[in-house]
């Protein structure tokens, strides 16, 4: 199992703790993660002002892992819809790749079509399996409600994923965290977004939307809420105190990533899992 | 908005749009108002209605279309285009109206400033050596400065 290590450009600067956990739950289940410095921006913050621009970003990404023959690991889930949407359109020989691959001789690069992109929650479930994965568990998470969070481009556009999980009705998240001993809790608004793609728009909008799930979840009793994309995190993690004041209200739930959740049954401490970074404080959760 | 000034409306918007990825089905469109019931951006302001933009744009208002503020709050989050009965693909219709509003010059500040700081700089939140002297001192390896393969690929730029 090895894989180009795709980052993107939120986590590196913003969401260390999730890189953290994730490279710490990949060498633990055997996952051989390949960094590379030539990465650019997978192109999804371009796609609404300049979509064509944002098509070449992407094959540019997808042409150095080809170069490498390695398929894609994802992080964000941002990264993960723009990268499988340029590489599903790219997939057939034709016009549109010929076009982009014009741009991208001026790198020197040429995509061919055939490089694999997949989130690493993804890797987890279908490379990995979950056999190796609970073997790897060493604490029992079974005080803990967790509310998980799938965020939007984690699934959709669906076409693209192929049917991976379903969209209206997901389950691929919480049967991980579920692995764990963690008590998984329903809510209303599972499915929504969190707002992000707004925010740069009018923030007041994307702090509204935000809002309404962090009052689900709080309502539903978890301790925490559980995600798999460096976007939502911002939303829920990063913007919580500023919903909180801006709103008059008060939640203080804590946001974990996915892969600090699994990290926390391989017994990783705090710091390991970067847990120290999370904006709302998470010790309370007990760790 | 009042009455449609349908005098003022652009007969070929329409095509326009349906010569563009993600235009080519709005006119199966039978207004269900499943893509408005779904999104989460309505639920908190109605001033973004997905059902709304597709009318408007059947209708060839494009000047309303592209110079109105509200097709900029549209999330890009894909549950109307997953649900639409008809297999519109909303979501792509949206960008495509989007990128349109942009060659008219439509654009939000913060939606200019992403696109420019990742045509200058290859990403959006570039790093700097303090940054790398974070992630090393968790352990975590250093990443590059600058990107110089984003100039080769946006020269003009």
């Amino acid at each position: 199992m090895k894989y180009a290590f795709f980052l993107g450009c939120t986590i590196p600067a913003r969401s260390r703790n999730y890189e953290l956990s994730a490279r710490k739950v990949a060498e633990r289940v055997g996952i051989e993660l390949v960094d590379a410095d030539e990465f650019m921006c997978c192109g999804f913050p371009m796609k609404a002002s300049d979509y064509k621009a944002a098509e070449v970003m992407g094959a540019y990404n997808l042409a150095l892992a080809q170069e490498k023959k390695l398929n894609l690991c994802v992080l964000c889930s941002s990264c993960a819809s723009q990268l499988t949407e340029v590489a599903h359109h790219l997939s057939h020989d034709g016009p549109e790749r010929a076009q982009v691959n014009g741009e991208l001789s001026r790198a020197g690069l040429k995509y061919d079509g055939g490089v694999q992109v997949i989130h690493f929650a993804r890797v987890l479930l279908e490379a990995v399996g979950i056999e190796t994965i609970r073997e790897q568990f060493v604490r029992d998470l079974n005080d803990l409600k967790i509310a998980v969070h799938y965020g939007c481009h984690y699934l959709k556009p669906s076409e693209i994923y192929h049917g991976f999980d379903a969209v209206e009705d997901p389950k691929s998240i919480e049967t991980l965290v579920a692995l764990t001993g963690a008590k998984v809790i329903d809510y209303t608004g599972k499915k929504m977004c969190c707002g992000g793609p707004v925010l740069p728009v009018d923030e007041n909008v994307a702090l509204l939307v935000a809002k309404e799930k962090l009052e689900a979840v709080s309502d539903s009793g978890a301790d925490a809420m559980c995600l798999v994309c460096p976007f939502c995190a911002v939303m829920y993690d990063g913007n919580q105190k500023s919903i909180e004041s801006e709103f008059g209200v008060t939640y203080d739930l804590p946001v974990l990533y996915l892969t600090q959740v699994l990290g926390l049954a391989m017994g990783f401490d705090r710091k390991e899992l970067g847990l120290n970074l999370n904006v709302v404080k998470t010790k309370k959760l007990g760790f | 908005m009042g009455q449609l000034k349908l005098d003022r409306a652009d007969p070929n918007f329409r095509k326009q749009l349906a010569n563009q990825p993600g235009g080519e089905k709005i006119s199966a469109c039978f207004m269900c108002r499943t893509c408005t019931a779904s999104c989460p951006i309505t639920a908190v302001n109605d001033k973004f209605n997905p059902l709304r933009i597709i009318r408007m744009a059947l209708f060839g208002l494009k000047a309303e279309v592209l110079s109105g503020d509200f097709i900029w709050l549209c999330s890009s989050c894909y549950a109307c285009q997953e649900r639409c009965p008809q297999g519109v693909s909303i979501t792509e219709f949206m960008t495509v109206l989007k990128n349109l509003a942009v060659k008219e010059g439509n654009i939000p500040t913060g939606i200019r400033a992403q696109r420019d700081i990742i045509k200058g700089e290859g990403r959006i939140y570039p790093l700097d050596d303090f940054d790398n002297k974070k992630r090393v001192k968790t352990g975590l390896p250093p990443i590059p400065t600058s990107c110089s393969a984003v100039k080769k690929l946006f020269p003009d730029e």
